[in-house]
C-alpha cells in the first residue's frame, strides 16, 4: 500500500485485505481461537456504543457455500459503513453464529443473538426450511429478522410482522418476470425438470400460473426426489417434442444433472432454460458443462464483470472482493454466489436507513423501526443497492427488483434481457401492517 | 421415449449404478464382515478419495490420482484404526460413537481446506455411446466394468490369499483364529484399511460421473450399508447381487411412477427382501 | 425374580437421586439466563426422544435406525392437527401420542422378525419411506420447508386458567413434566418384571425364548413404548416450537437419538438425559470458540468414549455406583 494519503481505493482495497485476513483466520479455525482477533475483523473506526448486527450464518451443511460468500460480503458492507461513520454514528458489530443449515439449530441461534449476544438485529439466513424455522422464534421473541432467502414464505404472509426480506426478490417475482421470455424467445413447449421439494414446487407452481396467464400450458412435469445422485433414469420422462427444458436442480448434484443430460440428449437437445441457483459458485468452464453452450440462465445479479455496467459495479466488487469472472480475487478457483450474496450488502444497507429515519437507539424502539421500514417504498440503485434500485411492498415485506436473462457463451454468461420491476410483481396475498406488534 | 427404450435405459442405468455401488459396499463387506463394527465414517472415506483425487487430478494427472489417492485414504484408515478403533477395542457401540467422532473431524478438515464447494474432473477417457433412444456415457460403462474386476480381484484376494483365509478365520470365530495363531489386531487394521481403500477408489471413479463435496459421503454410506447386510453378511456375491438388485428395482420402478413414489415403492420392496429374508440374500445365518 | 432384588435401601438411593435430578432441573429455571433457559427446555424434550431410544436400544437390545418415523409421527399428528383443525394442546398429544403408538404397532409387525443389522436397517429404510412420504404429500405436510404453526397453537387450559404455550416458564416446565414422566416410565421398566423380561432378551434371546416367554410379544410392547415416547417427544416439541417440517423425520434425526444415548450411555435411566445435553452443548460452546468446531465436537466424542466406553453414566455405573438403573 502506498505511503502517504489513504485514498477510498487503498482503503477499499485493505478492506478487501482484511477481510480476505478474516477468510484466513477462519480457515486456520482451531489455530484462530483468539475472539479478539475474530471480532476485530468486524469493527471499524470506534464511535459511540456499537449497534450490534446478529447475523445467522450457513457457515456449515448444505448451504455453506453460500454462507462463506454471505460472510464475506457482510464483513465487505459492515467495513464501508464503519468507515463511513457506522449507522447513526454508531460503529456497527456483527455477530455470527452458524446454524449449520439446520431449523433446529437455526432456532437455537436466533435465541442465542437474542438473548445471549443481545444483538438489536438479525439477517442472513438463506435457506427455506431453516427461514420458516426460525422466524416464528424471532416473532415470538419480538427481535426484527431479515432474511435473505429469495424464498416466497415472508411475501406469503405465513410469517409474522418482525420478518422482513428487503434485501434480495423472491422466486415467485422472478419466474413471473421470466415467463414471457420464455415462452417468446424460447419455445411453448416448456417442460420443467425441479427438486420434488418447496423450492422446486415453488417454481412449478409460479411458473405454471405465469404461463397460463399468458394463455400457455406447461408440456411436462417431471419432479426429482431430494438426494438423488443420478439423474438419467428421469430423462426419459422428459417429453420427445419438448422445446424448453426449464431446470432448476440445485445442491451437489447439479455438475452431475449437466453432464448426464449431456449424454443422455446429445446434440439433439431442447432450448435450456435453467437458474444460477444450480451453479452458484461453480465456475463455467468446469468440465462437464461444456453443455450448457447456447443455454439461458436466469441471474439475479450478472456474476461476470460488464454485464450490468453501472458507476457501482467496480467499488461493489472490490469491496467484496470478486474479480470480472465473479471469482475471489485471492483464488480464481473459489467462484462466489453472486446472484445471492448481494442480497446481504443491501440489507445491511436497509437496516442502516431505517435505523437512520426512523431514530432508532435501543431495542425499546423496534416499532418505529418496522414501521418506518414498512413506509419505505423505494430503495434506489446505488453503491448501497448496486443490483439495482428496489420497490419495497411495506405489507408484504417483501422487496421487488429487476431480473436479468443471460446467455452462455464461450463458458461466460452474457446478459440478454432484463426484466423491469413490474414485471414481477404479483397481486399481494398478505398484510403484515395490520398485525400487532 | 418408447417404452423399450425406457426399460433398456433403466437396466443399463440399473447395472451401472449397482456395479458402482458393489464397488462402494465392497469395502463396508469386508470392514463389517471382518470387524463387525458399524463404521460410521465410511462413507468419509469414499469422499476423501473424491476429494483427493480432484487435488491430484487437478494437479498432476487421473492416473496419479487412481494410485495416491486411495493409498493416502488407506494410511488414514491405519492411523484411525490405531489411534481410535484400537484403544476402544472395537466395542461396537464404542465404535459407533468414535466413527460418528472421526466422521465430524473429517467433513471439518474438509470444509476448512477444500471448502463447501462441488468441483468435478474430466472423465480421463470419455466417448458418447448413441443408442436409437439415448446417449449414454461411454465412461460410465468403463467404470461399471472396472467395478466388476475391483469385484473378481477382491473376491481372489479373500478366497486364495492367505490375508484373505486369515480374514475369513477372523470373521468366522475370533478367538478360535486368535488360538490358531492368526495376528488377529494386524488383520483388524488391513481389513479397516482394505475397506477404506476400496472405498476411496469408488469416490476416484465416480468423481468424473459425479463431484467432490464435502457432505458426498452420508447417502453412500447408507446405501453401503442397505447393500451389505440385504446381501448377506460375509458374502462378498451377497453384496454384489444385492447392489445389482437395488440398481435394478430404483431404475425399473422408476419408469412406471413418480420419482418420489417411486423412491418410496423402491424402498419398500427393498426393505421386504430383508423382512422376509432376515439373513440376507447369501448370509450364512442370521447377522 | 422380583422381590428380594427390589431391596429397599437400593431402591431408596435409586429415587432419591433420579427425583435429586427432576428437582435439579425443576430449580434450575429460576437460576438460568434467558438463552440457557431455552436451551435446557429444548435438551429436555430431545432427551425425552433419547429416553424413548434407549428403551428399545437399551433395555432390550434392539439397534434402531429409524426412530425419526416415530418422533415425526409425533409430530405431524399433532401438528397438523392444530394447523388445519385448531384442536387444543391436550387434544394434539393424545392424537400425537396415537399416531406414534399405531406407526410403532404396524413397524413392529413387519420388521420384527429380524434382529441384529437387519432390524438396523430395515427400520432405517422404513423411516426413508416415512420421509419421503412426508414430502410426496407436500401439499399437506409442507413438505421440507414444513408449516408453522404460531398463532394457532392454542393456550393450556387449567379449568378458568389459561396459559401460553410460547412463555418461556411453560416450555420449561412442560418439556420437564414430559422428561420426568418419561424418566419414572424407564425406571418402572427396569423394575417391573416386563422389564426384567426385556433386559433378558437384550441379553440373549433365544434363551429367553427356550424358557417360555413369548419374545416377540415382549419386543413389540418394547418398540411401542419406545415409539410412544419418541412420538411424545416429537408431539411436544411441534407444541412449543411451533414448527412441522420434514428435516425431523430425516436420517439425522434418527441418528441423533443413537448417538446421545451411546454417548450418555445405553441401558442407564439418566444415559440420554446425559448424552443429549453434553452434545448439545458441546456444539453449542465450540461454536462459539471457532468455526471450525466440528473439529473440536469429533475429537470430544472420541475422547469421551474412549475414557468411557460404555457411556458417561455407563462409566459412572461400573466405577462408583453399581446400584445405578
Amino acid at each position: 500500500m502506498p505511503a502517504g494519503k489513504l485514498t477510498r481505493r487503498a482503503a477499499l482495497k485493505a478492506a478487501g485485505a482484511l477481510a480476505g485476513a478474516g477468510v484466513a483466520s477462519r480457515l486456520l479455525g482451531p489455530l484462530s481461537l483468539d475472539p479478539a482477533l475474530r471480532s476485530s475483523v468486524y469493527a471499524g473506526a470506534p464511535s459511540g456504543a456499537p449497534l450490534k448486527i446478529g447475523f445467522q450464518v450457513h457457515r456449515t451443511g448444505i448451504g455453506a457455500a453460500y454462507g462463506k460468500w454471505y460472510d464475506r460480503t457482510a464483513v465487505a458492507a459492515v467495513k464501508l459503513i464503519n468507515a463511513r461513520g457506522g449507522i447513526g454514528g454508531r460503529r456497527v458489530e456483527i455477530v455470527a453464529e452458524d446454524d449449520g443449515t439446520d431449523p433446529k439449530r437455526g432456532v437455537e441461534v436466533v435465541e442465542k443473538l437474542a438473548q445471549q449476544h443481545k444483538v438489536d438485529f438479525i439477517f442472513g439466513t438463506l435457506f427455506s426450511h431453516v427461514v420458516i424455522a426460525s422466524a416464528p422464534r424471532a416473532g415470538e421473541l419480538k427481535i426484527p429478522y431479515l432474511v435473505v432467502s429469495e424464498g416466497y414464505h415472508v411475501a406469503s404472509g405465513k410469517m409474522n410482522r418482525y420478518t422482513f426480506q428487503p434485501g434480495i426478490t423472491d422466486v415467485r417475482a422472478q419466474v413471473t418476470a421470466l415467463a414471457p421470455f420464455v415462452l417468446k424467445n424460447l419455445g411453448k413447449k416448456v417442460t420443467m425438470v425441479f427438486p420434488d421439494y418447496a423450492f422446486g414446487h415453488d417454481h412449478r407452481d409460479f411458473f405454471s400460473a405465469a404461463v397460463a396467464k399468458q394463455g400457455g400450458k406447461i408440456h411436462a412435469l417431471v419432479p426429482i426426489p431430494p438426494t438423488e445422485a443420478s439423474f438419467t433414469k428421469y430423462f426419459p420422462k422428459i417429453p420427445a417434442d419438448t422445446e424448453v427444458l426449464y431446470h432448476v436442480m440445485v445442491g451437489p448434484g447439479v455438475l452431475t444433472f449437466v453432464k448426464e443430460l449431456g449424454e443422455h440428449f446429445g446434440q439433439k437437445k431442447p432450448k435450456l432454460f435453467g437458474f444460477i441457483d444450480s451453479l452458484e459458485a461453480v465456475d463455467f468452464a468446469s468440465p462437464g458443462l461444456e453443455y450448457l453452450e447456447g443455454s439461458y440462465i436466469w441471474e439475479a445479479f450478472p456474476r461476470y464483470a460488464g454485464q450490468y455496467n453501472t458507476q457501482w459495479e467496480k467499488p461493489y466488487r472490490d469491496a467484496v472482493g470478486v474479480d470480472a469472472n465473479g471469482a475471489s480475487k485471492s483464488d480464481a478457483k473459489d467462484v462466489s454466489t453472486y446472484s445471492h450474496m448481494f442480497g446481504v450488502w443491501e440489507t445491511l444497507f436497509v437496516i442502516k436507513e431505517a435505523v437512520e429515519k426512523s431514530g432508532y437507539k435501543t431495542t425499546k424502539d423496534y416499532k418505529g423501526f418496522i414501521e418506518t421500514l414498512e413506509k419505505t417504498g423505494t430503495f434506489r440503485e446505488g453503491l448501497e443497492h448496486p443490483q439495482g434500485t428496489k420497490r419495497f411492498v411495506g405489507r408484504l415485506h417483501q422487496a421487488f427488483g429487476q431480473q436479468f436473462v443471460s446467455q452462455v457463451a464461450g463458458k461466460k454468461l452474457k446478459v440478454v434481457h432484463r426484466t423491469k420491476i413490474e414485471d414481477g410483481m404479483y397481486a399481494p396475498e398478505a398484510d403484515y401492517t395490520k398485525q400487532p406488534l | 421415449m418408447s417404452l423399450e427404450g425406457q426399460l433398456f435405459l433403466a437396466l443399463l442405468e440399473g447395472a451401472v449404478s449397482g456395479l458402482v455401488l458393489a464397488l462402494m459396499a465392497l469395502g463396508l463387506s469386508l470392514v463389517f464382515g471382518v470387524m463387525r463394527i458399524v463404521n460410521v465414517a465410511h462413507g468419509e472415506f469414499y469422499m476423501l478419495g473424491a476429494v483427493l483425487a480432484w487435488y491430484l487430478a487437478t494437479t498432476a494427472n487421473f492416473l496419479v490420482a487412481l494410485v495416491a489417492a486411495p493409498l493416502i485414504v488407506g494410511g488414514v484408515a491405519l492411523a484411525s484404526d490405531r489411534l481410535v478403533l484400537r484403544p476402544i477395542k472395537y466395542a461396537p457401540e464404542a465404535t459407533i460413537v468414535a466413527t460418528i467422532g472421526l466422521l465430524y473431524i473429517f467433513q471439518q478438515l474438509v470444509l476448512s481446506i477444500y471448502g463447501p464447494y462441488a468441483r468435478s474432473i474430466a472423465p480421463p477417457v470419455y466417448f458418447r455411446v448413441d443408442l436409437p433412444w439415448f446417449g449414454y456415457s461411454g465412461y460410465k460403462i468403463i467404470v461399471a466394468g472396472l467395478a466388476a474386476l475391483l469385484l473378481a480381484a477382491t473376491w481372489l484376494l479373500v478366497t486364495r490369499t492367505r490375508l484373505g483365509l486369515y480374514m475369513r478365520a477372523t470373521q468366522q470365530d475370533r478367538e478360535i483364529a486368535q488360538a490358531f495363531g492368526v495376528p488377529v489386531e494386524r488383520i483388524y487394521a488391513a481389513a479397516f484399511a482394505l475397506g477404506a481403500v476400496l472405498a476411496a477408489l469408488a469416490g476416484v471413479l465416480v468423481l468424473p460421473i459425479q463431484q467432490a463435496h464435502y457432505l458426498m459421503g452420508l447417502d453412500p454410506l447408507l446405501l453401503s450399508f442397505m447393500v451389505v447386510i440385504i446381501g448377506g453378511l460375509g458374502s462378498l456375491k451377497g453384496t454384489l447381487a444385492a447392489a445389482i438388485l437395488i440398481g435394478l428395482v430404483d431404475g425399473l420402478v422408476s419408469v412406471f411412477f413418480t420419482p418420489t413414489l417411486a423412491r418410496i415403492v423402491a424402498s419398500i420392496l427393498v426393505a421386504m427382501v430383508l423382512v422376509l429374508r432376515t439373513e440376507g440374500l447369501y448370509g450364512e445365518g442370521a447377522g | 425374580m422380583s422381590g428380594a432384588a427390589g431391596a429397599t435401601p437400593r431402591a431408596g438411593r435409586v429415587f432419591g437421586l433420579h427425583l435429586a435430578v427432576i428437582a435439579l432441573l425443576l430449580g434450575l429455571q429460576f437460576l438460568l439466563p434467558p438463552f440457557h433457559h431455552g436451551m435446557v427446555a429444548r435438551i429436555m424434550i430431545l432427551a425425552t426422544y433419547a429416553i424413548g431410544y434407549n428403551l428399545l436400544l437399551g433395555y432390550t437390545g434392539l439397534m434402531s435406525l429409524g426412530h425419526a418415523m416415530f418422533f415425526s409421527a409425533g409430530m405431524y399428528a399433532t401438528g397438523l392437527a392444530v394447523y388445519y383443525r385448531g384442536v387444543g394442546t391436550v387434544e394434539g398429544l393424545v392424537l400425537g401420542l396415537a399416531a406414534a403408538i399405531l406407526l410403532a404397532v404396524i413397524i413392529g409387525l413387519i420388521t420384527l422378525r429380524t434382529t441384529g443389522v437387519a432390524f438396523l436397517i430395515v427400520t432405517m429404510m422404513f423411516a426413508q419411506v416415512f420421509f419421503l412420504t412426508t414430502l410426496y404429500f407436500n401439499a399437506i405436510t409442507g413438505g421440507d420447508q414444513g408449516l408453522v404453526l404460531s398463532g394457532r397453537v392454542p393456550p393450556l387450559r387449567f379449568g378458568n386458567w389459561e396459559v401460553a404455550l410460547t412463555h418461556p416458564a411453560v416450555k420449561y416446565n412442560l418439556a420437564l413434566a414430559v422428561l420426568t414422566v418419561c424418566l419414572l416410565l424407564t425406571l418402572w421398566v427396569t423394575r417391573s418384571p416386563a422389564g426384567r423380561v426385556l433386559i433378558a432378551i437384550r441379553e440373549n434371546a433365544d434363551r429367553t425364548r427356550m424358557l417360555g416367554y413369548n419374545v416377540f410379544n415382549y419386543k413389540l410392547l418394547a418398540l411401542v413404548l419406545s415409539g410412544a415416547v419418541s412420538g411424545l417427544a416429537g408431539s411436544v416439541w411441534t407444541l412449543l416450537f411451533s414448527y412441522v417440517g420434514s428435516s425431523y423425520a430425516g436420517i439425522l434425526y434418527s441418528i441423533y437419538p443413537l448417538l446421545w444415548t451411546l454417548l450418555g450411555g445405553a441401558g442407564t435411566v439418566l444415559g440420554p438425559l446425559v448424552g443429549t445435553g453434553l452434545m448439545t452443548y458441546i456444539v453449542d460452546l465450540t461454536s462459539g470458540l471457532t468455526d471450525s468446531y466440528l473439529l473440536v465436537v469429533g475429537a470430544a466424542l472420541i475422547l469421551c468414549i474412549m475414557w468411557l466406553p460404555t457411556g458417561v453414566m455407563g462409566g459412572v455405573r461400573r466405577r462408583w455406583w453399581s446400584w445405578l438403573p
